[in-house]
């Protein structure tokens, strides 16, 4: 699919998966092909420590929202920028809009933010994408990619919004709870994208998030994207000829090749037959990240 | 290919086995590192091992992948240790964590009273917390590993943690909780007040005042009545966070670091490591799971230049792809490079991709081969 047209068809992109299949490289991978397709981007972190500065040589960043990569250049392309907006941060800025004084905030040091949270659970989260609402409706970018809460915890987070639809009668929380449901819903405002590794156990997880978030959430699921396959490499399935040996090869070299192409055969068979087991499960295009893993003949790049 | 301690071959004494001796000298081992790396199945595979070893080992796992829990016997919510049968000398039991109820025992535990218990635990604001409150997986799993070392029946421990972004959920688990239970906000309300107090109690009023408005007033009805109920059992909670705090601390407990060699994987679990150093606490050794192999010791500019030599024959995929690992293996190397030299002494050991996921006992066995060399012994009298 041409990631212009990708990118467009959505102004928020939500990146959800398991822990440890690499979503915040792919945030940042998706970011910088928007970018380079002419969309001013915005990368929003919901947890303490992503690493996705780091991806764009940069410092770690906080509320404040920070250029990780400047527009213009010969590409032409437009900028990459991001800010994290904690669960804590939304709430507070919440209470604050209503209400609440200086002299009040002091006592929110005490935890009192914890038995808020707790007191009505989801409220941080619904809080958290109303913000994300709030962005999005105020044109701050052309397209705002969200790194989601890893698996489990996506599906409460986005659950959030109907769950407090249900407990919350009338009143400023409902509110936010029917909006954010508004854009969650709307394809054209809002996708899923569903990472994962060839392996069998994340695509297992995988499948089960995206029945539950399209049968709990009403969701729109974007296309799945696959972390870490190994690139095409023609030429590795047979042995090679006899008579194309020139003699200087010697055997034990000639020996950790023929291992190093098994080792590598074997991988790829088994990630095709995880790529298989995924697409018989689950009726969505999948599509191969856009940072790449092991093996290149390149040397590998820190930068997405 | 060299992954793991190998036997020694030329019999001039037994391989090192620093993870055996690990096993033999610790009664708790705690697994930490980010999400995805393997830890379950580490834990469960040093647990297993312990059994080998002839000891009684108990492995408390945390979010275990359906096939591997089947294997294991832990299919239904087994909130008590089950036993878990094979051909080891010692024992070995599995238990998955419920948190919810491990909660629930605590405060039937510690309450003056069956009617205090009732109260609480019947109390809807309760029954958030541990689904709400981030740090309360993290603390129950610590409490099960000190109820469970406690028992004396089991010589090993051997907890997983949650996946979590952050090492500090997990360090300040108990801290937050007590905290979090000890509530200064509902204290000020409920205390006599007089001059200053006074003030600070009107503040109070306002932020609980908001707080009805956003949430809803039965909602604040609801924690107050739980902290109401909850009253004089902080003490008793906070003592026992104390202990399991002294118990993580002490020398019989050894934190073991799982990871990958991924750049982004590297860089958490460092940070995880720094974090624990910054608590005192020493990560006694690292296990680096899907390690790419290398298969020549050649350098990449020599591997380089030999394929370049052979381009137009069959032979030059082979030689690209060659030397492709051999740049893959070098920069997981460079990745691990600044982990390890945090580590001090520890033992790193490595465990190469396997060819499948590990969701069964033979599963397991195939790890622990390259992780300990009796294990690799065991599998070559025994290959399946």
């Amino acid at each position: 699919m041409d990631p212009a047209q990708f990118f467009a068809a959505s102004r928020v992109l939500i990146v959800a998966g398991k822990g440890g299949v690499g979503k915040s490289t792919v945030s940042a991978a998706m970011a910088r092909s928007a970018a380079r397709a002419g969309l001013s981007t915005l990368i929003v972190e919901l947890e303490g420590k992503s690493g996705i500065g780091s991806l764009f040589g940069r410092p770690p960043f906080g509320y404040e929202e920070v250029v990780l990569h400047p527009g213009g250049g010969p590409e032409a392309s437009a900028d990459v920028r991001a800010r994290m907006l904690t669960p804590d941060d939304a709430l507070v800025e919440y209470l604050e809009d209503h209400g609440l004084s200086r002299v009040t905030r002091r006592l929110m040091s005490g935890g009192a933010l914890d038995v808020v949270a707790t007191a009505a659970p989801g409220i941080r989260d619904i809080l958290v994408l109303g913000k994300v609402k709030q962005l999005e409706r105020g044109g701050a970018a052309d397209l705002i990619v969200l790194d989601a809460p890893a698996a489990g915890h996506a599906i409460s987070f986005l659950r959030s919004a109907s769950g407090l639809l249900d407990t919350a009668r009338a009143g400023p929380i409902h509110t936010q709870a029917a909006d954010v449901l508004e854009l969650l819903s709307d394809p054209d405002r809002c996708q899923v994208v569903l990472v994962t590794l060839p392996e069998e156990t994340p695509v297992n997880e995988l499948v089960d998030t995206a029945y539950s978030l399209e049968d709990e959430v009403g969701v729109s699921l974007g296309p799945v994207v696959v972390n870490g396959l190994y690139p095409a490499l023609p030429g590795l399935d047979t042995e090679p000829s006899a008579t194309d040996l020139p003699p200087s090869v010697p055997t034990a070299e000639l020996e950790a090749m023929v291992a190093a192409a098994a080792f590598r055969r074997e991988r790829t068979r088994l990630q095709t037959e995880q790529l298989d087991r995924l697409a018989s499960a689950l009726p969505l295009p999948s599509s191969r990240s856009p940072s790449s893993s092991p093996p290149t003949s390149a040397p590998p790049t820190s930068r997405p | 290919m060299s992954t793991g301690p190998t036997t020694d071959e030329s019999g001039t004494g037994p391989a090192p086995d620093p993870l055996g001796e690990l096993l033999d000298r610790h009664s708790v081992v705690v697994c930490t590192g980010s999400g995805g790396v393997g830890k379950t199945t580490t834990a469960a595979v040093l647990a297993m091992e312990a059994a080998h070893r002839g000891r009684r080992a108990c492995v408390v796992t945390i979010d275990p992948a359906r096939r591997l829990a089947d294997a294991m016997g832990l299919a239904g919510l087994t909130h008590t240790p089950t036993l878990v049968e094979g051909p080891w000398p010692g024992e070995l039991w599995a238990t998955m964590l419920d948190t919810k109820a491990t909660f629930d025992a605590l405060v039937a535990n510690h309450s003056a009273d069956p009617e205090q218990a009732e109260a609480i635990l019947g109390n809807r604001f309760y029954r958030n917390i541990s689904g709400s409150l981030s740090g309360t997986q993290e603390y129950m799993a610590m409490e099960k590993l000190y109820e469970l070392h406690a028992e004396e029946r089991f010589d090993l421990v051997v907890v997983d943690t949650p996946p979590t972004r952050n090492a500090l959920d997990f360090l300040e688990a108990p801290r937050r909780l007590t905290r979090f239970l000890d509530h200064r906000l509902y204290r000020i309300l409920v205390a006599p007040t007089r001059g200053l107090a006074k003030a600070v109690n009107l503040a109070a009023q306002t932020f609980l005042r908001t707080v009805s408005r956003v949430v809803g007033a039965e909602v604040v009805q609801d924690a107050i009545g739980f902290f109401a109920a909850f009253d004089g059992m902080e003490k008793g909670f906070r003592e026992r966070a104390a202990s399991v705090v002294e118990l993580l601390s002490d020398d019989t407990t050894a934190f073991v670091l799982v990871t990958a060699p991924r750049r982004d994987v590297v860089e958490e679990a460092t940070y995880f490591a720094d974090k624990l150093a910054d608590a005192d606490i020493a990560v006694r050794a690292l296990i680096v799971n899907r390690v790419h192999p290398r298969f020549s010791d050649d350098s990449l500019a020599v591997l380089r230049r030999r394929a370049e030599a052979l381009a137009g024959t069959s032979l030059e995929p082979f030689a690209r792809n060659l030397a492709d690992f051999s740049a893959v293996a070098a920069t997981e190397e460079a990745h691990l490079e600044g982990l390890t030299g945090r580590l001090g002494r520890a033992p790193v050991v490595r465990v190469p991709f396997l060819d499948s996921d590990i969701h069964d006992l033979a599963g397991l066995d195939r790890i622990a081969a390259h992780l300990f060399p009796d294990a690799a012994d065991r599998a070559s009298r025994d290959p399946r």
